[in-house]
């Protein structure tokens, strides 16, 4: 019977197993030590470590920095010269301006790329892991795509924004959301003025930020984008244009007054509608791959409903009702582990986590990102990636073994033959890691180093929950058929077929 | 407009949902269905229109940065643009002219000589001034808006040859847990699959290089490539429920081996004519072997860039299109030789067209109406519509398109691919007259 309880998990079923899940889902994985270590907690102690990560730390900054004033707008007296320039048909004018143009585009697309392997070292490499995969939930929720806003640096600025808030406060995220200057210009905000009133952002607040589609009307939509008027974006900033802002009363949701954009946000989040709404998210990121609102199992419906009460009860404080799903018996059960689709962030910066191994070439890697679906800062659009299932498909699958391949043994795939050497990792460090505790009861009572200990130890670590013991023989007969003698050779082959399972891509 | 607008992005947005959650809660048979997983289809069940045979294919070239079509269907007749292009314009002697006495004024860039050879073998149209209202010039927004079809949304939605295939692949023949794998009805020739594409029901193979489409893995030892081959190859495993993420994810490992296998046996065969070597001459050389390997793939999409020429058009732009026409004539040619050019239709499209006036650094910059050429035996070849005017300008001194591109779209989906093109295109549009009656 499948446990819908929210009830803390008992202290006895905490273990190796129960620890990977909790790496896994709140974070992207780890050793087998580092398992061990959580493992070796009470689960509380365990919960409150990965949750209540110290904030305090500075967030290290990509490179040599961020340049934010690549895509700056032209200044007055540039405006000026391009103006006359174009009434004279000063050409070369013209041409010098196009030129500069086209090459701070080429500049800004460089910087992308930088921030996209720059975040992508972050999720592999922070200590703090849930504050990664948090700032990857907000990013697909709050979604905002390079392509739509052209500035890097916005998306960086707005990056770091859910970064620091990551675990903090829903409530935060979605107020600073209206004076975000990405998501101003990504939805078209900047041109939202009292004469001419723009409903986009008004819109995706109501449906994809805070409430869901069916809790609100095209009226609330008007009137909600009016009290959004003006609010726009200066020097990188926001910047409220009093003189664009429709200073008259309105009615959202209900309430009268004379709101502005702020206020809109507080009313949303004063709805019945959003708590249950921010927990939905929650557990979508987190414990399953599920459908619609309207097409949730009993049993999910259980767990999110009482989601949303602890949302609501912590007024949107984040880390209470994480710890609550994170210690739950659902959150452990059998239905919930091994049944997730990794997103392309999470098998990449997993079995990086996982098998130490070399970072290689990053660029070659955000290009295995984008074609898995999961361009980094570029979601393909308002209401983010789609997830589970939709990331799958006899392409992506092959990207996805193949990357693995990649990372273990520095096989580039369109490359042909391989030569040892290449390879620059040791593939036998993860039978070293730690102690006996991450074997599985069957395999420690086996006599000697044997290769079940070998294959189960592997198939432990990296399929944990999603392993189904069927496996067992064909890697067994893998070493066998070298003396089950344990070389890097035979075990980065080992690694590569492990991770070019099909149930590889679950956790 | 904004209620439109927003009608349209709210529909796409279910449908995008609709189909991560037929996934998790579908009987298996209808799931297979929604994410092509196993054959869901022979084509006889396809709900196409009576009278056109089920075995047609598509042939999508996408012309990536805007291609300058006043250079590329030069009007030479026209005095204006001799005018707008003082040191870019084609000369009206290096122009390839028509022979056909309705096109007088009008031809051809001198690199396109092989395409008016097709012109005059009778299998190539010219459609003129292809565009729609509004033109958005920005690449991005303007490519998402050919993609989708959908200028009113600013190019939210799901691509147009996606719908196509959930309009007419509904059905769902087999029996739940059939091991059959599916046909890969849309294959790209790139590294994602574009948003035309992208629908609810078929999901597209992507790939640039078929060295991308198999296990590298497989090279590092034969232990390691025979190991690897039993696990994929297995499928649904026993205890594992075919509905579950595993069963889901089993199936499609050993569909994905399937492919592969068909595929890179397709590519690697030698083509019945020789290719050029550039990009487009590769990617369609192994559109050509998939034909003639007897594919079932329905549409087959290819890509070349380059053609966003705001400086030193001349030397870029002659290259271009004589990449193109070298490509498509020697495509034309291999399928004639397979005896498969009767059901191949290929259609070529840009972003967007170029400013009618030439910049100062010997290139365009962004504008709007553009040429589209389709291929085929069963289109009506020569210049089809009319060529948009050089004296009337918007005004951003570009084109006003003379043909809406949604009607073309309509003509290749209707007279083509025998579907229901309102339902695709979501309203009617008249069908642009490019097929033969």
């Amino acid at each position: 019977m499948a446990s819908v309880s929210l009830q803390p998990i008992a202290r006895n079923r905490w273990g190796f197993g129960a620890a990977q899940h909790l790496l896994n889902r709140a974070g992207f994985g780890g050793t087998a030590g580092q398992i061990q270590a959580l493992a070796s907690m009470r689960p509380d102690e365990a919960v409150k470590y990965v949750v209540d990560y110290p904030t305090d730390e500075e967030v290290n900054i990509p490179g040599a920095g961020v340049d934010q004033d690549i895509m700056r707008p032209l200044t007055d007296e540039e405006r000026r010269e391009l103006a006359r320039a174009r009434r004279r048909n000063d050409e070369e004018t013209l041409a010098r301006y196009q030129a500069i143009r086209n090459q701070r585009m080429a500049q800004d697309r460089e910087q992308l790329a930088m921030l996209q392997q720059w975040w992508l070292g972050r999720m592999i490499e922070s200590p703090r892991p849930l504050q990664e995969k948090l700032t990857l939930l907000w990013h697909g929720h709050f979604a905002v795509n390079y392509r739509g806003c052209q500035d890097s640096y916005l998306l960086y600025q707005q990056n770091q924004k859910f970064r620091g808030a990551a675990n903090d406060s829903f409530a935060t995220l979605a107020q600073q959301v209206v004076r975000d200057p990405a998501m101003l210009i990504f939805l078209n905000n900047d041109r939202n003025v009292e004469r001419q009133p723009n409903e986009n952002l008004a819109r995706e607040m109501m449906e994809l930020f805070t409430l869901g589609e069916g809790h609100y009307t095209e009226k609330d939509i008007h009137e909600a984008a009016r009290a959004l008027t003006g609010y726009t974006y200066r020097d990188n900033d926001f910047y409220f244009a009093q003189h664009e802002h429709d200073k008259g009363g309105k009615e959202i949701l209900g309430r009268r007054g004379v709101f502005d954009g702020d206020d809109f946000a507080k009313i949303c989040l004063g709805r019945d509608a959003c708590p249950w709404f921010v927990a939905y998210k929650l557990y979508r990121h987190f414990a399953g791959d599920i459908g619609r609102p309207d097409e949730l199992t009993e049993a999910q419906k259980i767990v999110i409903g009482a989601m949303g009460r602890s949302v609501r009860k912590h007024e949107y404080r984040l880390k209470p009702v994480l710890t609550e799903l994170f210690l739950s018996e659902h959150f452990y059960d059998e239905t919930v582990m091994g049944r997730k689709i990794k997103s392309p962030a999470e098998l990449v910066a997993g079995l990086m986590r996982t098998l130490r191994t070399p970072v290689r070439d990053a660029g070659m890697v955000s290009d295995a990102m984008r074609m898995m679906g999961q361009e980094l800062f570029n979601p393909p659009n308002v209401s983010g990636w789609a997830g589970g299932r939709a990331w799958i498909n006899t392409s992506t699958l092959f990207i996805r073994q193949n990357v693995a391949t990649y990372l273990i043994t520095g096989k580039a795939p369109f490359k042909d033959g391989w030569k040892r050497s290449e390879m620059g990792y040791d593939a036998t460090g993860v039978l070293e890691d730690s102690d006996e505790r991450g074997l599985t009861p069957a395999a420690k009572q086996l006599p000697g180093p044997g290769a079940e200990r070998v294959v189960d130890r592997v198939l432990g670590l990296l399929l944990g929950a999603a392993g189904t013991g069927h496996r067992r023989e064909e890697m067994l007969g893998f070493l066998a058929r070298h003396e089950n003698r344990i070389t890097n050779d035979v075990m980065a082959g080992l690694l590569c077929v492990v991770t070019a399972m099909p149930e590889y891509q679950l956790c | 407009m904004l209620n439109d607008s927003a009608y349209t992005r709210r529909w796409f947005l279910g449908r995008s949902l609709t189909m991560i959650s037929t996934a998790v809660t579908l009987p298996v048979f209808l799931q297979r269905s929604a994410l092509a997983i196993d054959n869901p289809f022979e084509y006889r069940d396809t709900a196409g229109r009576a009278g056109v045979p089920e075995d047609r294919v598509l042939v999508v070239v996408q012309l990536g940065g805007g291609n300058d079509g006043l250079n590329t269907v030069v009007p030479f007749g026209m005095r204006e643009y001799y005018q707008a292009r003082p040191g870019l314009g084609i000369d009206e002697k290096q122009v390839i002219q028509f022979k056909d006495r309705g096109a007088t004024g009008i031809g051809l860039h001198p690199a396109m000589g092989p395409m008016m050879e097709l012109i005059e073998a009778g299998t190539l149209a010219v459609v003129q001034g292809v565009g729609y209202p509004n033109p958005n010039r920005s690449h991005f927004k303007s490519m998402d808006i050919w993609h989708t079809a959908s200028p009113e949304t600013e190019g939210q939605g799901t691509g147009w040859i996606g719908r196509y295939f959930d309009n007419t692949c509904k059905g769902v023949p087999g029996t739940p847990g059939s091991k059959e794998p599916g046909p890969n009805l849309c294959v790209t020739i790139g590294d994602q699959a574009p948003l035309a594409t992208l629908g609810g029901t078929v999901q597209p193979v992507a790939f640039e290089d078929e060295k991308l489409f198999r296990w590298a893995g497989a090279e590092l030892h034969p232990d390691v490539a025979s190991a690897y081959a039993r696990i994929n190859r297995e499928g649904v495993i026993a205890g594992v429920e075919a509905d579950s993420p595993a069963g889901f994810l089993m199936r499609t490992a050993m569909d994905a081996q399937v492919s592969s296998d068909q595929i890179r046996k397709a590519v690697a065969t030698q083509p019945l004519v020789s290719y050029p070597g550039s990009r487009i001459g590769k990617s369609l050389r192994m559109v050509g072997s998939m034909i003639r390997a007897g594919l079932k793939t329905r549409v087959y999409y290819t890509d070349m860039s380059g053609f966003d020429t705001h400086a030193g058009q001349q030397g870029q732009h002659q290259r271009l299109l004589g990449e193109l026409a070298a490509a498509l004539a020697a495509f034309h040619a291999d399928l004639q030789q397979q005896g498969n050019s009767g059901r191949v239709l290929t259609m070529t499209f840009s972003e967007f067209g170029r400013r009618v006036k030439q910049n100062a650094g010997g290139g365009t910059d962004h504008g709007t109406a553009a040429p589209m050429f389709l291929m085929g035996d069963r289109v009506k070849p020569g210049l089809i519509g009319q060529h948009p005017s050089l004296s009337k300008l918007d005004d951003n001194g570009d084109l006003i398109y003379s043909m809406d591109f949604r009607s073309v779209y309509a003509a290749v989906l209707e007279q083509w691919m025998g579907a229901n093109a309102a339902a695709v295109l979501g309203k009617p549009f008249k069908p642009a007259e490019v097929m033969k009656t």
